[in-house]
């Protein structure tokens, strides 16, 4: 079954870290949440977009040997949890490094990649990774 | 006349050496080096395409200008020959990577090397007709070389946005296309690699339009050569845009700054345009470009810039420089470059 829609839905967080912000206590979420866990009711209505700044540093790290189908022309390949400088963690790979050169703690921002493609006539699903920012 | 506003470039971080390609191939690569200029190339990592590529540009020239001015973008027009998709535009997923205003115009051009230059011209004229306040134009590239073809030493990867409006950093004095039917180099529909014409991409495509398009511009604007502070030509290679650039009377160090190919070959519709972006980067108050772009097929579009005193207060540091992105590479070898063009044959393929 097709992902379009489930990817199209999600494009604007995918493609540029739309977050939301629960205005009632200040926490910023990513994935974007509709109901602030900490509010509940109380942030009903009061949940907004907030696109991320993209900038962030290495909270841990690994190196995938083993990758899945859409990533065995990068094995082997990097992927993090990006402590962001709003405050989320966000999973996501960091692309254009030597393993060698990523290190808990260096600064990355936002990039945009080809994440899989649907075979060769489907759709193909952008979304974030990360760069070393030098 | 329309200004330059903002622009931006981006250089994919993987490159080869003209050494390693000529050693597949049993070449001399001193031959490729003296003959064509050329001696590295960019190399797109396997998970980037003309929208990301494009997408890292057009954030570039938006985080010069301030994101905050991005609702004021009424069209963007994406020029490439390497779009993701045949049908489905690269302009439209631009709108949504970049965060644009959902009224907007948006279209993908094709025009060889210089579909970026004709987008230019398009939101020029949308500019100085008042039917918009600022647009977009970007002419990016994956291009693709036949394996052992001559063109595999240059075919590479990059892209250049630059933002267009009434009041900018420098001035778009004028521009002028000279256009032919010249088969100089094609690619049918659903061919993997380009075809070309061998010598005939030489006088009858790439000098005639050329020269006949830089002298026109000088006639129009009643200027020579040593008025120009900087020349930039298309460069297929380093030899072409250095041979034209002399017939045309230009000294070396006119053309110097903007010359990008000896290091990330040819970017196809960035291939002019990065070294524009280049010479921004250095540019003053006061110096006047002269720069010519050429797409095969075949026409060329010159543009006559004057860089305005706004550049003084306009921050290029708020983005990476193109020079500053030819430093750090990572140099791949030619069994990686293949996989990573996917010029492998895969099972199921």
């Amino acid at each position: 079954m097709s992902d379009v829609p489930r990817f199209w839905r999600e494009s604007n967080h995918r493609y540029r870290l739309v977050g939301t912000k629960c205005n009632n206590c200040g926490s910023i979420f990513f994935p974007p949440r509709d109901v602030c866990p900490k509010c509940r009711r109380e942030s009903i209505g009061k949940m907004q977009e907030l696109e991320l700044s993209g900038y962030g540093e290495v909270y841990s790290y690994t190196i995938v040997h083993d990758g899945l189908e859409p990533f065995k022309f990068q094995v082997p390949y990097i992927m993090a949890m990006i402590k962001t400088d709003e405050g989320p963690l966000i999973t996501g790979q960091i692309v254009d490094a030597d393993p060698s050169e990523v290190k808990i703690g260096s600064r990355v921002r936002v990039t945009l990649r080809r994440i899989r493609e649907e075979g060769k006539t489907g759709i193909i699903q952008y979304g974030y990774k990360f760069v070393l920012e030098k | 006349m329309a200004s330059i506003v903002s622009y931006g470039s981006y250089i994919p971080r993987y490159r080869i050496k003209a050494e390693e390609i000529a050693r597949i191939w049993g070449e001399n690569p001193d031959n490729i080096k003296n003959g064509l200029m050329v001696y590295s190339k960019s190399v797109p990592a396997p998970d980037e395409d003309v929208l990301t590529i494009s997408t890292e540009a057009a954030r570039y020239a938006i985080n010069r200008w301030g994101k905050e001015n991005r609702g004021k973008i009424g069209a963007i027009y994406v020029g490439s020959e390497s779009h993701p998709y045949a049908v489905k535009p690269t302009a439209s997923i631009l709108v949504e990577s970049l965060g644009l205003d959902y009224n907007i115009m948006a279209a993908d051009y094709e025009f060889a090397c210089k579909a970026g230059t004709a987008a230019m011209q398009n939101v020029i004229g949308l500019v100085d007709s008042d039917m918009i306040e600022y647009g977009m134009a970007i002419g990016a590239d994956t291009s693709q070389g036949a394996p052992g073809d001559a063109l595999e030493y240059s075919a590479s990867a990059g892209g250049t946005a630059f933002i267009i409006g009434k009041k900018g950093i420098a001035d778009i004095n004028r521009t002028y296309s000279f256009t032919t039917d010249t088969p100089d180099f094609w690619r049918r529909e659903g061919e993997k690699y380009p075809s070309h014409g061998g010598r005939f991409t030489g006088e009858p495509a790439y000098f005639k339009h050329v020269l006949t398009a830089a002298k026109k511009m000088m006639e129009l604007m009643n200027t020579k050569p040593e008025d120009y502070d900087y020349a930039v030509f298309h460069q297929p290679n380093g030899k072409f845009p250095t041979r034209a650039a002399k017939m045309l009377g230009f000294k070396d160090s006119q053309i110097e700054e903007g010359l990008m190919t000896p290091y990330i070959g040819n970017t196809y519709s960035d291939s002019m345009i990065i070294g524009l972006s280049a010479i921004l980067d250095k540019a003053e108050p006061g110096d006047r470009i002269l720069a010519v772009a050429f797409g095969s097929g075949a026409g060329s579009d010159a543009f006559d810039i004057t860089v305005n005193d706004s550049i003084k207060s306009f921050n290029r540091d708020l983005a990476p420089t193109v020079r500053k992105q030819l430093e750090n590479p990572i140099w791949v070898d030619y069994a990686n470059y293949v996989k990573f063009r996917k010029k492998i044959i895969m099972r199921g393929d």
